[in-house]
């Protein structure tokens, strides 16, 4: 009996529900300082001068500024350009100057006012088109074919420009971490974290510290979505700053404004695409410029650009591509990580041109990704041949036939055309999308993860990994693949919390990799545990025999049995510790080239398609989502409960992000700044969802599990779009469309075009 | 100042600024850690307790307005009739992260006590003012679907 | 810091008297927010949700009269308000969530004066009086006089606000009421309009309108009222009147809209409900 695919429930469930979980901020106070940060003013400025006043302060209460550190004053994340703490200039409203730690959280508070910062403001640089002459954060270029050329040759030239804009990720849990300094310059740091390694090499790097004398502790996390993968680092290295200074443990823990103002955030894009195709449709060449509004600092900004380029031409057959990718730095927050990664930003414009690719012929959105979907054989614009894995027409006809899609398309596009008046308006929209599982390029094979599995003495088996629980569930999932693997039963298998002093660097808690990755790794050494448990226990027995193992019982062809665990016991009475460690090496056959971009970038895809219906209101142009079909092909579903949830939580961020979610900045400052004005879907607003899990098992591991974390995040917002553009008619290049957008291109006369372009007249003038 | 009210059934004497959030009472003097803070102002949920008998939000509460009122947490509502929803709760999805949950929970069950079979309009409308980022809410639709007991 | 929770109105007033800097309490959901320095530096409280005077929706004379601290919920669930008044049971429902109707108060949306309280146009096409009592005894003003400007009120050093009397509306009259959010619920307004209107003998004979967040106050618009009244009841009627309001205000743009889009929704808006009215279908 196999256990995946099932949906047991998750073991934290009981303490979720009963509110007895801890997270970071629920943890014991005792001795406990709290600190608070001073951040700039100013979207550029020179500091002129910077004095803490401690006569002003509460009594007791430190400050740290950049002088202060005792090593390099940079975040360690691809490299350290990102300070700690600004240092003679701050680069974006918000960025932290200084930090203090006093008694309570109010004379924290107070002490800020202690602090004299004399700032000689300078000219900042505040959007895209500014940045755009200026030196960028990081560039990258994508080609295979002969674009230019087949461009020119093409029948129809249809050109566009889609923007997408900020996403906070608004985990319910804000930023919170604690610190504090142990006997023998020790230092432990504990708190709301995807990434412990990543927490810890920052440390290392600014303290100077042996890697034994930095522990790094992730408490369960109430929400993550990439948000706290990046930025944790920074506010550790605060709290523990701090902690040093007053030698007591210090809390940081953000409020909600802090956290929006002062934590990272989804690239904003602009995507532009140039495409050629035949008259029948079919993508002949395309040419993609990608540019990121990267903030002032670098962050985790050039592999969100990676993964970005790499999925910008989406699931389609394009023989002649050429991918130009930029970062561009600007004098607002850093942008960091965001579920999805760069890869919702650029499958919005793919799938956006798509749609008016087909409108330009007289296509439907259906039948015109129809005629260009991926599929096995066909190739990438790196050069990969899809292989048997490759489910996008899968995915495409499922949900096209589970909501009639065509039928209703066209019908909506007659009934447009004849609006009754007070009638509330309806689309319906699609959108088919792919997702790179696990970390892009050589990601992996740069990283190599260890997981670790150790014996304990009640005979159940430790697993060490990195991995953090944030909601997705793997906690429930990796104890399931290690029985799956070994036919023990899960609750034989007891993780590790993720403490850098208790697991080796499985790597982070991102990419949709957890699963896949660390997952197939789990299996493997609990599975070698146990054969090394049964190797004893034959060669003991003298009986040399085959022992089958299921469902945690162990038995031999004449009939005996013994529970796994009471052998386990009694290896441990006499035998030495038993641990067993490997290390994750990505298939021999994945390998690519950082500098052509050629290659393997992923060693396989996950798919999907939705089909979203909207109801537009006539009068005020509300939209709002009634109903997602989404059908994803994950490989293979590990435990439906839990993958579900995967699927309709990423869609409604989509939503979200498309619809609703938006920031607006003046001089630098983010005007959405409190979640009164950061609005995102409420259950009022959100859709009935049908999920369709589909299962096409990679080769490659885990069960043939590709990763679906991310996945969802790249379908939703295109396919609502769509949807309104199929109910209104307004033609939709920029998210999120909010009723004023949509009311500012009604009065832009931004319709669709009525029926086929003549070609002749070349190109559809981009947005 | 000293308050008097009644939490999970116990009566309980506080000391603080009769100002002082209830979230912060709840959380720091009664260690009732379930109650969350997920924004401070009113918007999110997470720290939603029941005030005899009403879903309020406990970080808008001062401690004054607590005096002699009956309150229930998430802890209490736990440790009572709730105990077939909870565990379909989780085992329909409702539950991802957990940080929205304990709010959810506790709007949830008051809207079950008074009414065990709630179509999905009046599970949206009694939520509405309860945000979760991680399940989309079907999850929790799911759960509630299905009423207040284990059917 | 000094606190009272005083049982009788009575009680108030002397506290009050003896202190009007205390800082009066109902439901809390705009006080508490912001920075808690603020809230815990006031010099001191007098909580009005103890008094049941003020927690109460009955009817007086030919006027229902709903306490100042009575909560959103009780005003959307009863039927007094519900067969009446149904903009107001209708505004209710869709202030904040269920947690905040069980807190918020049509009180304290009168006391904060912000623009986009969704109960104001509700309280200006109701022309609901004021029962303010101060030290002196209760004095009466018309709700339209009593915000003054943008968190501006009448409310007098020494006063609280008591009730609000909403005298019965003309009979067969229709009430409307819209809020445009950005969301669903737990939204403040983009635009919020009100409108009672009835329609006799084929022609327009009762015409309110009002609206928030398109300016400084919520806005009796009263251009387009002398425009309505007295025309033949056709669907011809409906344009004029949107684009008459869309004329008599002048939103701003901000951080959750635009002017443009103010002006567009309360034009269509109340296009809409014009329509509605001059078919007699009801909302």
């Amino acid at each position: 009996m196999t256990l995946l695919g099932s949906s047991p429930p998750r073991p934290d469930g009981a303490a979720k529900v009963g509110g007895t979980l801890r997270f970071g901020d629920d943890l014991p106070k005792e001795g406990l300082w709290y600190g608070a940060t001073l951040r700039s003013p100013n979207p550029h400025a020179r500091i002129r001068g910077l004095r803490w006043n401690p006569e002003r302060a509460p009594k007791g209460a430190v400050c740290i500024i950049a002088d202060d550190l005792p090593g390099p004053n940079g975040v360690q994340l691809l490299d350290d350009e990102w300070p700690v703490l600004a240092e003679g200039i701050v680069r974006h409203v918000g960025e932290p100057v200084a930090v203090v730690a006093a008694a309570t959280m109010l004379a924290a508070r107070q002490a800020l006012g202690a602090i004299e910062v004399d700032y000689e403001p300078l000219e900042p640089t505040l959007d895209l088109s500014a940045a755009a002459n200026q030196e960028s954060l990081y560039t990258l270029e994508l080609r295979s074919g002969q674009v230019e050329q087949e461009l020119e040759r093409a029948h129809l030239l249809v050109e566009g420009t889609y923007h997408t804009g900020y996403q906070e990720h608004i985990y319910i849990e804000c930023q919170v971490m604690s610190a504090w300094w142990e006997a023998d310059d020790k230092l432990v740091v504990e708190g709301s974290m995807q990434c412990p390694y990543f927490v810890h090499r920052s440390l290392i790097h600014v303290f100077g510290l042996p890697a034994e004398r930095s522990v790094v502790k992730a408490t369960p996390m109430g929400g993550g979505f990439g948000g706290k993968e990046d930025f944790p680092s920074v506010i550790a290295l605060h709290a523990a700053l701090l902690a040093k200074a007053c030698d007591h443990p210090v809390r940081i823990a953000y409020d909600r404004h802090e956290d929006i103002i002062g934590t990272t955030k989804r690239h904003p894009s602009v995507v532009t695409h140039r495409a050629g195709v035949d008259a029948e449709g079919r993508l002949q060449a395309m040419e993609i410029e990608v540019v990121l509004d990267g903030g002032a600092y670098r962050t985790l900004s050039p592999v969100v650009l990676s993964r970005a380029v790499l999925h910008a031409a989406g699931p389609y057959r394009c023989p002649n591509v050429h991918i130009r990718g930029r970062v561009l730095r600007t004098h607002t927050p850093p942008n960091g990580a965001f579920r999805g990664f760069g890869a919702p930003q650029v499958q919005f414009a793919m799938e956006r041109q798509m749609d008016r690719i087909g409108r330009c012929l007289g296509l439907d959105p259906l039948e015109i990704r129809l005629r260009n979907v991926l599929e096995e054989g066909d190739k990438l614009p790196t050069g990969q041949v899809m292989d048997e894995s490759c489910s996008a027409r899968l995915c495409l006809e499922k949900a096209a036939r589970e909501t009639d899609f065509q039928e209703r398309w066209q019908h909506l596009e007659a009934k447009r055309r004849a609006p009754i008046d007070g009638e509330s308006m309806q689309g319906v929209g699609l959108s088919l999308y792919f997702h790179g599982a696990g970390f892009t390029g050589n990601g992996e094979r740069v990283l190599q993860s260890v997981v670790e599995a150790a014996l304990l003495e009640d005979g159940r088996i430790e697993v060490r990994t990195a991995a953090v629980e944030m909601g997705q569930g793997c906690d429930t999932v990796l104890p399931m693949m290690a029985a799956e693997a070994s036919g023990l039963r899960p609750e034989d298998v007891v993780l590790a919390p993720p403490d850098t002093s208790r697991v080796p660097d499985s790597g982070p808690s991102v990419a949709s990799r957890t699963s896949m990755v660390v997952g197939s790794e789990v299996a493997h050494v609990v599975t070698e545990i146990r054969d090394r448990i049964l190797d004893w226990w034959s060669n003991s027995q003298e009986s040399g025999a085959a022992h089958t193992v299921e469902d945690g019982v162990v038995r031999r062809g004449n009939g005996e049995s013994w529970p796994f665990r009471e052998l386990a016991r009694r290896y441990c009475e006499t035998e030495d510790p038993l641990v067993v460690s490997r290390q994750h090496e990505p298939p021999e056959w994945q390998v690519f080239d950082e500098e052509t971009y050629q290659g393997v970038a992923y060693p396989t895809y996950a798919f999907g398609a939705d089909v979203v219906e909207v109801v537009v209101d006539p009068d005020t142009l509300e939209v709002r989502p009634r109903k997602v079909t989404a059908v994803c092909e994950v490989g293979r579903v590990l435990h439906e409960r839990l993958c579900v949830g995967q699927v309709e939580g990423g869609t409604l961020q989509a939503l979200g992000w498309g619809l609703m979610e938006e920031v607006k900045l003046e001089a630098g400052h983010y005007l959405n700044d409190r979640l009164a004005t950061y609005i995102i879907p409420t259950i009022k607003d959100s859709p009935e969802m049908e999920v369709h899990l589909l299962e096409r098992p990679w080769k490659g591991g885990a069960f043939g599990a590709k990763g679906v974390g991310e996945l969802p995040m790249d379908g939703g917002a295109p396919a609502a779009v769509s949807a309104v553009e199929n109910a209104t008619g307004i033609e939709i290049d920029t998210i999120p469309a909010t009723p004023e957008r949509l009311l500012a291109l009604t009065s832009a006369h931004r319709q669709v075009p009525s029926g086929p372009q003549d070609p002749k007249r070349g190109r559809r003038p981009g947005g | 100042m000293k308050f008097e009210l009644v939490v999970n059934g116990n009566p309980v004497l506080i000391e603080g600024n009769p100002m002082d959030r209830l979230l912060d009472a709840l959380r720091d003097k009664l260690d009732l850690m379930g109650t969350k803070e997920g924004c401070g102002e009113g918007e999110c949920g997470a720290c939603t307790v029941l005030m005899n008998g009403e879903p309020v939000l406990s970080c808008l509460l001062p401690l004054i307005q607590c005096e002699a009122a009956e309150i229930e947490t998430v802890e209490g509502v736990a440790t009572g009739e709730a105990s077939a929803f909870l565990e379909r709760f989780v085992s329909d999805g409702g539950v991802q992260c957990g940080a929205c949950t304990p709010g959810i929970i506790v709007t949830a069950w008051a809207l079950l006590r008074d009414n065990p079979h709630p179509t999905r309009q009046e599970v949206q409308a009694a939520l509405a003012g309860n945000l979760c980022r991680c399940t989309g809410y079907e999850g929790i639709h799911r759960a509630l679907g299905r009423g207040a007991a284990d059917e | 810091m000094k606190a009272f929770a005083p049982r009788s109105l009575d009680e108030a007033m002397v506290r009050l008297t003896e202190d009007p800097d205390l800082r009066l309490l109902a439901g809390c959901t705009d006080l508490m927010v912001g920075e808690p320095e603020d809230r815990l530096g006031l010099p001191g409280v007098l909580d009005l949700r103890g008094l049941s005077e003020l927690r109460r929706i009955e009817w007086h004379d030919d006027a229902l009269e709903i306490g100042a601290v009575t909560p959103f919920s009780q005003i959307r669930d009863s039927p007094e308000v519900q067969k009446s008044f149904p903009a107001l049971a209708e505004a209710a429902s869709k202030i904040g969530g269920w947690q905040i109707q069980n807190r918020a108060s049509l009180g304290g949306n009168m006391a904060n004066a912000s623009p986009a309280g969704d109960s104001l146009p509700v309280l200006l096409v109701l022309e609901a009086q004021v029962v303010l009592v101060g030290p002196e005894g209760t004095r009466t003003v018309p709700y339209r006089e009593f915000h003054l400007g943008y968190r501006q009120t009448a409310l007098g050093p020494g006063e609280i606000i008591g009730w609000v009397r909403l005298p019965k509306p003309p009979e067969n009259a229709m009430q409307f009421f819209r809020k445009v959010g950005a969301r669903e619920a737990q939204a403040i307004s983009k635009v919020v309009v009100a409108l009672l209107a009835d329609v006799s003998d084929g022609r327009v004979s009762e015409y309110r309108l009002a609206a928030g967040s398109v300016a400084e106050v919520p806005l009796r618009l009263t251009e387009v009222e002398k425009a309505m009244v007295g025309r033949a009841a056709k669907a011809e009627i409906a344009n004029l009147a949107g684009h008459l309001a869309a004329q008599a205000v002048r939103p701003i743009d901000d951080v959750r809209s635009t002017a443009e889009y103010r002006r567009f929704a309360l034009e269509q808006v109340v296009r809409r409900m014009t329509l509605q009215l001059v078919r007699r279908v009801p909302e």
